[in-house]
């Protein structure tokens, strides 16, 4: 992929924003379990990260996706994982079916407001009872003239005790399987619709994650993206947008920390030199660099091929994989090589070790990876 | 409302700066340019006089061509146009030869206000401001953290040791910022991309109608006979209080010659 000196340019304001804006806090914000999102979202509209590759009609920036490639990466050297994790659900995992498919009307009302980083949106896809198998959900919606009747739970919803929307995937037909599946916007505001709990984390402390509870509640039909029964298609398509979100930061996450441990290795002595000087531990992360380049590299490959159009959706599914865990070897790695200090809450390590654990979780767990891959690979439906 | 704002591009702050062996200036190539931090205040100072008044801002600097990455950052800001003077006979100019230019590009472009940074970190002369004013004989208002514009005139509050003073002068006027002032924008990627578009003038010094004899090392009215890196840090002297502190951080003071 070619960057350019406007990519270097907004890398650039997107890591001083970064610093200026997200590191000087995040001590505070992961001690409090939650950061002030629409007081943060705002900051991040004002230089063009919420929406870049989205309409300019609805205030979206009209760039090609490796614009978005920068900011991803930008996001992942973040001193902590949470407040990231939450604007790539804000620009790249809750409002990409929205862009794509949503009505004019709807997108004036629900995407502009949100991409000024006015209202604050989460994407509401797992259950209590299902996450990985999202054709288990059970959240219903029942028509009732032009309104749908909303009933059930979403769990584990980031941004969920601060978001004014959430991108719902519900059951509007039929009783399970893929088909009866869409898409509503629901507003936070409803009648019926409450926060069931505030779910306490190993990581990712400063995002607010939560469990909600839908009781009857009405919102109208118009607020379906794109047709009714075309739910379960529209999110599989928006995983392709989380997966590679969620790879492009855990890369640059990876790369970053494996540069302050080298850097700590330098400074720390023991045997009568740097740490670094040990031949074991150059050669480890060595291999680690190695494999973070390799990572990298088919990374931007396949923005590449984004941009240009093509299906990526294997190549999303690779990413998604590896990358989560090439950044928990790399986490790994890293605490070890820190001793004590590693394993201590002052320094940057055990919060990076925490919160990178996620990626092979989040976003659909490594086997559910591995799942779409032998899939492809036709080697059958796995059991 | 014509705004021009004085931009310079210095070493990345943090950089360790070095003068060059041959000529005893400052090597720019050995770390990344930016802009001269309070130059970015400068050019927020503008874009907001410009948000309440309209007009129009063009960007001034002198440099080498690198110097114009600094030039798009503050276009990519919001700044609508820039001149960029680049010509080899002007490396090694003093504040003087760069005052002379900057006033020469600035007589006939018809400004209301000039705006410049009141330091640079890498020669921090801070004098640049106040020889541009007087070369166009126009109000010097330096050391800004407030501006205010009203009809045909500006009003600053100048910042002392002490405090602020009022001053209120005509326009057209020179001004320079400190850094309480505002809280500079991060370019946006509207602004990066709207900036490839924006026009940049690049003038050499016989464009400009300099003379050369006012330009670059050579007219310098300093001059850097010799330079040594600066000394290691040496261990501190750690005065232990066992009831004669005081006289004996006096004595190590008198040594010093403080007191
Ligand atoms: C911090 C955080 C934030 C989140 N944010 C959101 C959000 O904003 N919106 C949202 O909708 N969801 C969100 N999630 C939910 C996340 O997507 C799910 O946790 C994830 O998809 C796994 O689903 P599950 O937790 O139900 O695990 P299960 O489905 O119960 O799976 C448990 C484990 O079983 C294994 N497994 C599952 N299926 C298979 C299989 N077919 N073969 C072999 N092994 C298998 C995997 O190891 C998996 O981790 C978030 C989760 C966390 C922890
Ligand atoms: C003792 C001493 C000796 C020096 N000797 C030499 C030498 O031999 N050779 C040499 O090359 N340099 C030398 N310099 C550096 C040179 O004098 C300065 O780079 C130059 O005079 C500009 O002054 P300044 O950067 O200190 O401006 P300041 O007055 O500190 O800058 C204030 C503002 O003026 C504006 N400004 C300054 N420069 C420019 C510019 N180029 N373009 C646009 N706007 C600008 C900016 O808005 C800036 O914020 C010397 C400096 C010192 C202190």
């Amino acid at each position: 992929m070619l960057f350019t000196s406007e990519h270097d340019q907004f890398r650039q304001s997107v890591r001083q924003l970064v610093e200026g804006e997200i590191n000087q806090k995040a001590d505070e914000w992961e001690d409090a379990g939650i950061f002030p999102a629409h007081e943060l979202f705002p900051k991040l509209a004002a230089i063009g990260a919420l929406g870049l590759e989205y309409d300019p009609e609805y205030g979206g920036g009209g760039a090609d996706h490796s614009f978005t490639v920068v900011l991803a990466e930008e996001l992942g050297r973040a001193d902590v994982g949470g407040v990231p994790m939450a604007i790539a659900v804000q620009t790249g995992m809750a409002t990409p079916a929205l862009a794509r498919y949503g009505s004019d009307e709807l997108k004036r009302e629900y995407l502009a407001p949100t991409l000024t980083g006015e209202l604050v949106c989460s994407i509401g896809v797992s259950e209590p009872g299902a996450g990985s198998d999202v054709a288990g959900i059970r959240t219903k919606a029942r028509r009732d003239g032009d309104d749908w009747i909303i009933n059930g739970r979403k769990m584990w919803i980031t941004n969920g005790t601060q978001a004014d929307w959430i991108c719902m995937l519900v059951r509007t037909d039929g009783d399970s399987g893929y088909q009866g599946m869409s898409m509503i916007i629901v507003p936070t505001d409803s009648a019926g619709f409450s926060i069931g709990r505030k779910i306490k984390k190993m990581g990712n402390n400063s995002s607010d994650t939560a469990e909600l509870v839908l009781d009857d509640v009405r919102v109208p039909v118009r607020n379906t993206i794109g047709e009714p029964g075309q739910g379960f298609q529209m999110q599989m398509s928006q995983f392709q947008d989380e997966r590679l979100w969620i790879s492009y930061m855990a890369v640059s996450g990876a790369r970053r920390a494996i540069d302050r441990t080298k850097e700590y290795l330098q400074v720390r002595e023991a045997f009568g030199k740097p740490l670094l000087a040990n031949q074991y531990l150059q050669y480890k992360l060595a291999e680690l660099v190695a494999e973070i380049d390799i990572l990298q590299g088919f990374l931007h490959h396949t923005a590449a091929r984004y941009v240009a159009g093509e299906n990526v959706t294997r190549a999303a599914t690779v990413a998604k994989l590896k990358s989560g865990r090439l950044s928990r070897e790399v986490a790994d790695a890293c605490v070890q090589f820190h001793g004590g200090m590693g394993y201590a809450e002052e320094m940057w390590v055990a919060r990076y070790f925490r919160d990178c654990r996620l990626g092979s979780i989040g976003g659909g767990a490594d086997e559910v990876m591995l799942r779409i891959i032998t899939m492809m690979e036709d080697m059958g439906k796995p059991q | 409302m014509k705004i021009a704002v004085c931009v310079k591009q210095v070493p990345d702050t943090w950089a360790e700066k070095k003068l060059r062996s041959d000529d005893s200036t400052l090597d720019r190539e050995a770390a990344d340019g930016v802009m001269n931090e309070l130059d970015e205040y400068a050019v927020e100072e503008a874009l907001k006089l410009q948000e309440a008044h309209g007009g129009e801002i063009t960007i001034i600097t002198m440099g080498p061509e690198r110097a114009g990455e600094t030039v798009r950052k503050a276009l990519s800001m919001g700044a609508d146009a820039a001149v960029h003077l680049v010509d080899d006979s002007l490396h090694g100019s003093d504040a003087l030869a760069t005052s002379y230019a900057l006033a020469t590009i600035l007589t006939g472009r018809d400004f209301d206000l000039v705006f410049f940074g009141s330091e640079s970190t890498d020669a921090r002369m801070s004098v640049v401001p106040a020889m541009v004013a007087e070369r166009l004989g126009v109000a010097q208002l330096t050391f800004a953290q407030k501006v205010d514009v009203d009809g045909t005139s500006v009003t600053i509050q100048r910042v002392t040791d002490y405090g602020f003073e009022t001053v209120v002068a005509n326009m057209p006027a020179v001004v320079s910022v400190v850094e309480k002032i505002n809280e500079p924008r991060y370019p946006s990627f509207k602004g990066i991309m709207a900036a490839k578009k924006k026009p940049v003038e690049t003038l050499s010094t016989v464009d400009a109608g300099l003379e050369g004899s006012q330009l670059g090392l050579a007219a310098a009215w300093t001059v850097v006979e010799d330079f040594a890196a600066r000394p290691p840090k040496a261990a501190g002297t750690i005065v232990t209080d066992e009831g004669d502190g005081g006289v004996k951080l006096a004595e190590f003071l008198a040594t010093q010659k403080f007191i």
